[in-house]
């Protein structure tokens, strides 16, 4: 029954993952004119611009121009860059993406390791206290900072670490072969930046749902037969808050694609969001695709590991009827 | 009230309708209070800031502007200075009045906002609408399409779209915005249009022979005004957020036009330098946002709203 609905839900997730797909290819081929002579700009000769045509496929049907490029994707070939052309026929994307994805893979994965053990101890202990001062305060100041613009908290970071103290970089140098303190003080910036924001989230809904399990009759049974406070929030409540737990992180990860983006370029990271950032500037559509659909795809997965929590952490819809 | 109900009752006319129920006061805690009071700054802002900027917020201060009487300096530096009297805020990496960008700069940051956000929601709600009352088919196509349309992050799908566009201008902004934000309004809208439509009040109008477009006016844009008024300021919060970033970025609203998100990303550079540039602009679009916030705070508290839910779509 189980792996019935696991089926069901991945089906859907590789649905939503073909309509997006179709959606950005749409969406990068909405320019009028010729894709080739734009690619060229300045260097379009009529003819490099007919090579580059027959190369991208231009002179098909839109129909078919993407079948090719959706079954080149799924073979790994993400085409080609406009970066390089002037000597040749443009860098494989593939190659650009390696060390870019390498870059905001740890970013992320460190945030993350950072972030949801904090933030949900903050929030069980908001939950835990409904009402004293240290909720208010812990939910006062975290409506405010996920109200703020991501560069404002950025800003701040620089002005009291870069700019007062001196201790940290303002902009990240990776040269690749950093390890240890010396990785942590280069990325340390955009990491905090990235902790708070994604952290005040996680701790807001963490607080919520807690609050809302300890609403439900059984806990009020608990309270009733005698059961110490911190019992009952660590036995019954937050067992059954797990899953909403799960699936609060996961939708916050997947939400952290927005301050990725920010937070990369403000210190200057070379991950893939500033990658993809250039590609917008540049106008290299091949590319911006390229990072659009992975950024879609890696949302989409967190977005199956959220709905997964719930289900698989809710007997009712683990059994549907 | 229950004397005029006994009045009703006993000539079995429905001349006098009943009462409505008491007007819900809402209160409003000091936070709240105070963000009325910013969000009312700068809705004056909005329409005053260019008539009482000191200065045009594409003017280059005149170096004569900044002479010391008394020094002998012919040629003092313009950009990033500190505040003073000629620049009440200082001037930003250019030497251009920090004030004045400002208070320009309210007019298209606070407008291009609010008019995305009002776009979401005439596109959200009339198709959240249409899908509640029509048929099973329209509901679950539209439903599908929003679906998809809510799987792209929306700062992904505005990139795509603005390399698609070339860097387009303001009314593409807008409309861009206003088309990505329209589906998380559209899911609200429908949710709380279908707990309408099987209330037994609806069901009454349709046994009363209403029209469709009766019960739409008069039973379900009633009934979810209230809760959509509360999630309007913060789908607002989200679009200045969301325009400050793609501004932030160079890809928003392009110069000499000054817009919040920009002017702190063209002052950045000062911050090394010890000026405060960028900091003002952000802090003017955070004061507004946290303000807004706050009321929107109070009021869900009113109304029995859950904030934190709401904030999750």
């Amino acid at each position: 029954m189980i792996w019935r609905a696991l089926l069901a839900r991945l089906g859907i997730s590789l649905v939503t993952l073909w309509v997006v797909s179709v959606l950005i290819f749409i969406g990068t081929n909405l320019l009028p004119g010729d894709v080739a002579q734009i690619i060229l700009g300045q260097m379009a000769t009529p003819e490099n611009t007919a090579v580059l045509r027959e190369k991208l496929g231009l002179d098909k049907h839109p129909v078919e121009q993407y079948l090719v490029w959706l079954s080149n994707v799924m073979m790994g070939d993400l085409g080609i860059s406009k970066a390089g052309l002037g000597a040749g026929l443009g860098t494989p994307i593939v190659e650009m993406l390696g060390p870019r994805i390498d870059n905001t893979a740890m970013l992320t994965v460190l945030v993350g390791a950072i972030a949801i053990p904090i933030s949900v101890a903050l929030g069980l202990l908001a939950a835990m206290h409904p009402g004293t001062r240290l909720d208010r305060t812990i939910t006062f100041s975290t409506l405010n900072i996920i109200s703020i613009p991501d560069f404002l908290i950025a800003t701040i970071l620089v002005l009291v670490f870069a700019v007062s103290l001196g201790w940290l970089p303002s902009i990240v140098y990776l040269r690749g072969d950093e390890s240890g303190w010396v990785l942590m003080k280069t990325i340390a910036m955009p990491l905090m930046t990235l902790v708070i924001l994604s952290s005040s989230q996680i701790i807001r809904m963490t607080r919520a749902t807690v609050l809302n399990v300890m609403s439900s009759p059984y806990v009020e049974m608990a309270i009733l037969k005698g059961v110490p406070r911190r019992r009952i929030i660590l036995r019954h409540a937050l067992f059954n808050a797990i899953g909403p737990i799960v699936n609060v992180i996961a939708l916050n990860l997947a939400w952290l694609v927005g301050g990725v983006v920010v937070v990369e370029q403000i210190f200057s990271y070379p991950g893939l969001a500033k990658l993809m950032i250039e590609a917008v500037q540049m106008r290299d559509m091949p590319l911006v695709q390229a990072c659009a659909m992975i950024f879609c795809a890696v949302y989409v997965v967190l977005i199956f590991i959220a709905d997964m929590a719930t289900i698989l952490s809710n007997p009712r819809l683990r059994h549907p009827k | 009230m229950s004397e005029q109900t006994n009045n009703t009752d006993q000539s079995f006319s429905f001349d006098e309708l009943p009462d409505a129920p008491p007007k819900r006061k809402i209160k409003l805690s000091w936070p709240g209070k105070i963000g009325i009071a910013i969000v009312l700054f700068w809705s004056v802002i909005v329409v005053i800031g260019p008539t009482i900027a000191p200065y045009h917020e594409a003017d280059i201060l005149d170096e004569d502007l900044f002479i010391v009487p008394g020094s002998d300096e012919m040629y003092p530096d313009t950009e990033f200075q500190p505040p003073s009297k000629i620049v009440y805020l200082g001037s930003d990496y250019i030497g251009r009045d920090l004030l004045s960008r400002i208070l320009y700069g309210a007019r298209t940051t606070i407008g291009i906002s609010v008019l995305a956000t009002l776009l979401a929601y005439l596109i959200g709600v009339t198709a959240g609408i249409a899908a509640s009352v029509g048929s099973r088919y329209l509901d679950m196509g539209l439903s599908r399409v929003n679906d998809a349309l809510l799987s792209i992050p929306s700062i992904m799908f505005a990139l795509v779209l603005i390399a698609a566009l070339n860097s387009p201008g303001i009314f593409w902004l807008i409309l861009i915005t206003g088309f990505i934000y329209a589906a998380s309004v559209f899911r609200i809208a429908r949710s709380l249009g279908q707990e309408v439509m099987v209330s037994d009040f609806v069901e009454a109008a349709k046994v009363r022979g209403e029209g469709l477009w009766w019960i739409i006016t008069r039973e379900i844009l009633p009934n979810i005004a209230m809760p959509l008024a509360t999630d309007f300021g913060l789908r607002f919060v989200w679009v200045i957020l969301f325009i400050s970033s793609l501004s932030f970025l160079g890809l928003g609203v392009q110069p000499p036009m000054s817009d919040w998100g920009s002017m702190v990303k063209e002052n950045l550079p000062g911050l090394v330098l010890g000026s405060y540039a960028p900091l003002m602009p952000a802090f003017a679009i955070a004061s507004l946002t946290i303000s807004v916030n706050m009321i929107v705070d109070d009021l869900s508290a009113a109304t029995g709203g859950k904030l934190a839910k709401r904030m999750i779509s």
